[in-house]
């Protein structure tokens, strides 16, 4: 059987680990080649430790045991050059590009006047500009191929409705729901779509760590995986703790696919029903 | 591989011709018993003319060519015990429930100072209440089974804006997206989801007629298909005039699958960018 996004290729940022590697290899075994991209290194206003160059390479090595190719490097989403250099780099050793993955993201907490202006300024540049960034460098790719093509911009739950103590996060990711409408209104008229996807809490790094812990159970002195599950699905309809990351790339997955050819300027929730609590 | 809906059942409304035919062929390609119901005849208030037993024949024929097992009956959705019936028996033969496409529905537009009693109720039994009642046969089965399970209301554009000159379509369809709502936090508990697709003008009987085709084209004497495509297209944001029929069973397959097993309460536009237009 043909996979899904068979001889397509996508553009992958956030790729090392968590979401992102999830979509590289959901995409990898629907036929799709790959260009993924991580910042590898740490962030100075997040609380948990970012992925690392030993995740980008055990990304690449999950898509080739699929018999893909990828082109894997480093670059930064705050880094326009480094995302173009990546991105050129990938389309002219893999052909094409059909697909873009916009999945970057960190996850910082504070009251909203507690947030520092760093810790502010560093969630806008990557969580909304780097999305932004992505899209930039790869779309005159997508035009060129003149195919059309589809773009994923990752944004969240948050994207859709408030949550205390992210409000940079709420920010931004609303703000990513926006350039997802624009871009969707100006890119028709080349046959790409652009949607979101919205996901609720997804089990990855980003989430389970101890500074989320704390915010999700602030009555609790010392808050585990197991708090955390009862407090996270307490905010999910469905009777479930949390996503995985395989939920989030099946819906990038069918976005990314011929199956949603005529589906464009979609917020998709991936969300347990979070959004009717 | 696998197909997406192995051994499941899928209880389709409207099954004879159009979106809900095409959802029945879709569902048994990927491995789903169908159970579909049709009412097989015309409506005084509905201005062309509906599914017929031979259209039925044909959907249980494709059906059947692909390997899998159909029951349809004659079932009007204005009546439940009609509906009752049509269920029980495709469960008794088939074995299960799993999946619902509650997609019968029907429209003549009509200016609101225009539009008789007798239309909108007609409409409205139809498109709103017989979505209900679809839901309200197959509710009990879903839950006896124990498994989950996935329901799939077809809404449509005109369930997220306004259209001028189907004030009753426009809020049956409206009113279709709160049941989903409402059913998504009711049904949530026994993991059964419940969404809707939103679909923009689909190549069918239901808009390929004499009265749609007069409603977007009112400054043309005789307007016909070719006359339709360019107002119809201009209405999405890609670059075509509607979409087919696969593209919404498309998404019924995605959400009533296992790839889409935490997203419930969510209205999935394919609308070609109607909504961001």
């Amino acid at each position: 059987m043909t996979g899904r996004v068979e001889g397509k290729v996508a553009f992958i940022t956030g790729a090392a680990r968590g979401q992102g590697r999830s979509h590289a290899v959901r995409l990898a075994q629907e036929g799709a080649d790959i260009i993924a991209v991580d910042h590898c290194g740490d962030i100075d206003t997040t609380n948990y430790p970012m992925a690392t160059e030993a995740d980008l390479a055990e990304t690449v090595r999950l898509v080739e045991a699929l018999d893909r190719r990828i082109v894997a490097s480093h670059a930064d989403v705050r880094d326009v050059g480094s995302l173009k250099t990546a991105v050129d780099a990938g389309v002219a050793e893999l052909g094409r590009l059909d697909i873009v993955s916009a999945n970057a993201g960190i996850l910082s907490n504070g009251q909203s006047h507690e947030l520092s202006e760093d810790t502010w300024g560093q969630m806008i540049d990557i969580n909304l500009s780097g999305v932004w960034r992505t899209a930039k460098v790869a779309i005159p790719h997508l035009i060129a191929g003149g195919r059309g093509g589809s773009i994923v911009l990752t944004s969240s739950v948050a994207g859709l409705r408030s949550y205390n103590g992210v409000s940079h996060y709420v920010s931004a990711k609303h703000g990513v729901v926006g350039l997802m409408k624009t871009l969707a209104q100006e890119l028709a008229q080349y046959s790409i779509r652009v949607n979101t996807v919205n996901p609720t809490q997804v089990d990855t790094a980003m989430i389970q760590n101890e500074s989320m812990y704390k915010l999700f159970s602030p009555d609790i002195a010392e808050p585990t995986r197991e708090d955390f599950g009862r407090a996270s699905g307490a905010t999910i309809l469905l009777p479930i703790e949390w996503a995985e990351s395989i939920d989030v790339s099946n819906a990038v997955l069918f976005l990314a696919s011929d199956e949603a050819r005529y589906i464009t300027g979609v917020a998709l929730p991936v969300d347990g029903g979070a959004l009717l609590l | 591989m696998t197909r997406r809906l192995e051994g499941k059942v899928a209880f389709i409304t409207g099954a004879a011709r159009g979106q809900g035919r095409s959802h029945a062929v879709r569902l048994a390609e990927e491995g789903a018993d169908i159970i579909a119901v049709d009412l097989c005849g015309d409506l005084a208030e509905v201005p062309y003319p509906l599914g017929t037993a031979e259209d039925l024949a044909e959907t249980v024929s494709q059906v059947e060519t692909l390997g899998r097992r159909i029951v349809a009956r004659q079932a009007d959705v204005r009546d439940q015990p009609s509906l009752d019936a049509a269920v029980a028996e495709g469960v008794a033969r088939l074995g299960r429930l799993d999946i619902v496409c509650a997609n019968a529905g029907v429209n003549k537009p009509a200016p609101m100072l225009e539009m008789t009693e007798p239309t909108w109720l007609d409409i409205v039994d139809v498109d709103l209440s017989g979505v209900w009642r679809t839901c309200k046969a197959a509710i009990p089965y879903l839950l006896a089974g124990g498994s989950g399970g996935a329901i799939v209301l077809t809404s449509s554009a005109a369930g997220l804006k306004g259209y001028a000159n189907i004030a009753h379509y426009t809020a049956a369809k409206h009113g279709v997206v709160g049941l989903m709502k409402t059913l998504a936090q009711e049904l949530a508990p026994h993991r059964i989801r419940v969404n809707t697709v939103n679909p923009t003008q689909v190549d069918t009987p239901m808009i390929m007629n004499e009265s749609m085709y007069k409603l977007f084209c009112p400054a043309l004497d005789a307007p016909n298909r070719e006359d339709f495509a360019p107002i119809s297209q201009a209405m999405n944001a890609l670059p075509i005039p509607w979409v087919d029929a696969r593209d919404v069973s498309n998404a019924v397959l995605f959400l009533a699958s296992d790839e889409g097993r935490y997203i419930t309460g969510v209205a999935l536009p394919v609308d070609a960018g109607v909504l961001i237009k």
